[in-house]
């Protein structure tokens, strides 16, 4: 139960790069937070910077309010699961997750009380005397878990937690993460670069980029009302579709292409012109069209790609569009498909600053 | 195919026999009486004379050297390689764990420092060794024999490389439990290195129980001699004569010196495998 508050926190590396650059954060209590971001974006600096693994070059980390720069990791009262799951190797599933409380000089029959509860928890209540070689990926990273929860620490880091698992026990170790933090109500910090999983987990999510936090919100705020380019990239799957476009005064035109625009734009620029693959649709007259060059069957769903005829071409290479069909349309490859789109959904960004402008 | 496994099998056994053949006929020969060996020269066979050589060796006062038993030399090598070994190791292991997880100015080079000292056999340092010992008043007892022998480059080597192997996420996790450096070292990395100290106690055992030179220095009253030292001094009795040379228990103390290494290793060897061939999970 607590609320983290970061100010202007900043990590700088002895060979000056700098990895956090300015980070100000109000989470709330109980809140999911998830950080997302390419790798190297310096997410989990961040995370470890809150578990106090990482020192922190300026700024401030309060915990309840408590300042926390100068605590040490064992001190904060935080629990982190690591990617690797790290796990003691030569201790069972109950030492490792009571080696904490131990350590924090609780008496042995509380221990044994909490152990077995997070187990019954977490369905490895079975496997408490088997060591971590013993058992699979995912009962690996119960076990993680279970170590964190007995703890009941004020606040839960997870550093990518899903990543060494298959697909399948992804999905499902997310449905279980989500539904535990909802039951337990500890505030939590994730980070991931997979923006399904961001985008399910977060009750809001932190972008970054580069150090900085690019846009902070609810997923679908993110996703409908993205404040730059790279979080509109960054955010949703398939990718948004970008055209590189500029405005004459009444239209926006890519090469061969030109239709009407209502807004106002500044027409000394260069701008992006971004429509997601599911905002497009298919008309005759449609000021797009596409060459098909692939079709992907998802089941319900068909994605088509292909370049964009007659477009400005995008950093060198062809604009490329992903278009988001129902499984009823199968266009032939090679084929020609027009497609138009609704200007009120699309998003137009500066292309230089990235900037969002409508 | 039937020829290339005779001759492989014959060169086997021409190595076995030309490597087992000098401690059979040693063990042979002490088995025999005295007046056999210097009549008929080394014995391939097996004597009657065993229990008899091997009690006066053992147990009788005078039976091999002036004042001391063979018993009492057997147990200074014994004292002399476990604490060698026991040594070595704490001390390497402390070493290693100071220069992989504490990030103290110097650590680098300390540790090249430290790693240089191999190039450096003990002879070189034996006089000031002698000289230190012999101010500190230690001359002729234990501890001078075996302190100065435990730092151990090797060991702070091979215990750096395996800690460094340890992922660090092990350390956060533990930081993050509330482990204490000490704790970390005696829960985490002690148990993790088990095979590894495991294996190194056997070589350091091995190394210390065939320590020659150091003890001979050390060493200046016969109850402080060790098995290795026995054997040395028992032949220059034999040399200078006197009396019917007693090859007999010259060879009985040889087998006596050779035994506890070959049994550390058989009953440990597959320990001493895991510790050098295994990687961490």
């Amino acid at each position: 139960m607590a609320n983290v508050e970061l100010t202007n926190v900043r990590k700088t590396y002895p060979n000056g790069a700098e990895a956090v650059c300015g980070v100000d954060m109000q989470i709330e209590d109980g809140e999911l937070i998830v950080f997302v971001g390419p790798s190297g974006c310096g997410k989990s600096t961040l995370l470890r910077m809150v578990a106090g693994l990482e020192k922190i070059t300026s700024g401030d980390i309060k915990i309840d309010e408590q300042l926390i720069n100068d605590v040490t990791p064992a001190d904060r009262d935080v629990a982190m699961v690591f990617q690797n799951y790290a796990l003691y190797p030569h201790m069972t599933v109950r030492g490792n997750m009571s080696y904490g409380l131990k350590n924090r000089g609780i008496d042995k029959a509380s221990i044994n009380k909490k152990v077995e509860e997070a187990a019954a928890m977490l369905r490895i209540s079975d496997f408490l005397d088997r060591q971590p070689n013993q058992l699979s990926g995912g009962q690996r990273q119960r076990v993680a878990m279970g170590r964190a929860i007995v703890r009941e620490p004020k606040v839960f880091l997870f550093d990518e937690p899903l990543s060494n698992l298959d697909a399948k026990l992804r999905v499902q170790m997310r449905i279980e993460i989500k539904r535990l933090q909802r039951k337990m109500k500890v505030t939590s910090v994730y980070v991931t670069h997979d923006q399904t999983e961001a985008m399910t987990l977060a009750d809001r999510l932190a972008v970054i980029n580069d150090g900085r936090v690019e846009q902070m919100g609810a997923p679908m705020e993110l996703y409908n009302n993205p404040a730059t380019l790279f979080v509109a990239s960054f955010i949703g799957s398939p990718q948004i579709n970008l055209l590189p476009v500029r405005f004459d005064g009444q239209h926006l035109i890519s090469g061969d292409i030109k239709f009407i625009w209502d807004a106002k734009l500044p027409t000394d620029t260069d701008l992006m012109l971004g429509i997601r693959p599911d905002d497009l649709f298919q008309k005759d007259d449609g000021p797009l069209s596409l060459r098909v060059d692939l079709v992907e069957q998802h089941g319900a769903d068909n994605l088509t790609y292909g370049g964009l005829l007659g477009a400005d071409e995008t950093d060198g290479h062809e604009t490329e569009f992903c278009f988001k069909s129902g499984q009823d349309l199968l266009p032939d490859i090679d084929s020609q498909l027009n497609l138009g789109f609704d200007p009120t959904r699309a998003l137009v960004f500066e292309k230089s600053s990235g900037d969002r402008l409508v | 195919m039937n020829w290339r496994l005779l001759s492989t099998h014959a060169i086997l056994l021409i190595g076995m026999v030309f490597m087992t053949l000098p401690v059979w006929v040693a063990f042979c020969t002490s088995t025999h009486a005295p007046e056999t060996i210097l009549r008929d020269g080394l014995q391939f066979w097996p004597g009657s004379n065993f229990a008899e050589t091997y009690r006066q060796v053992l147990f009788v006062d005078g039976g091999v050297m002036k004042s001391v038993l063979g018993f009492d030399m057997l147990k200074n090598s014994l004292i002399l390689g476990v604490g060698f070994a026991i040594g070595k190791v704490v001390i390497s292991m402390l070493a290693a764990y100071a220069i992989v997880y504490f990030r103290f100015k110097l650590a680098v080079p300390l540790f090249w420092i430290i790693f240089m000292t191999l190039l450096l056999p003990l002879e070189v340092r034996i006089i000031p060794s002698y000289e230190v010992v012999s101010s500190l008043g230690l001359l002729d007892t234990h501890t001078g024999l075996i302190v100065p022998l435990i730092a151990s480059a090797t060991g702070t080597f091979f215990f750096r490389q395996f800690f460094r192997s340890v992922p660090d996420e092990l350390l956060e996790a533990a930081r993050l439990d509330g482990a204490t450096p000490w704790r970390f070292f005696k829960d985490i990395l002690v148990p993790l290195s088990k095979t590894m100290i495991a294996a190194i106690l056997i070589i350091m055992f091995v190394v210390g129980w065939n320590q020659y030179l150091w003890p001979l220095i050390m060493t200046t009253k016969e109850e402080n001699y060790t098995l290795v030292i026995g054997i040395k001094q028992i032949y220059q009795v034999l040399a200078e004569g006197g009396e019917l040379p007693q090859y007999q228990k010259a060879f009985a103390l040889t087998i006596l010196a050779t035994l506890p290494p070959v049994l550390v290793v058989l009953i440990f060897q597959s320990w001493f495998v895991k510790g050098l061939v295994e990687s961490e999970k």
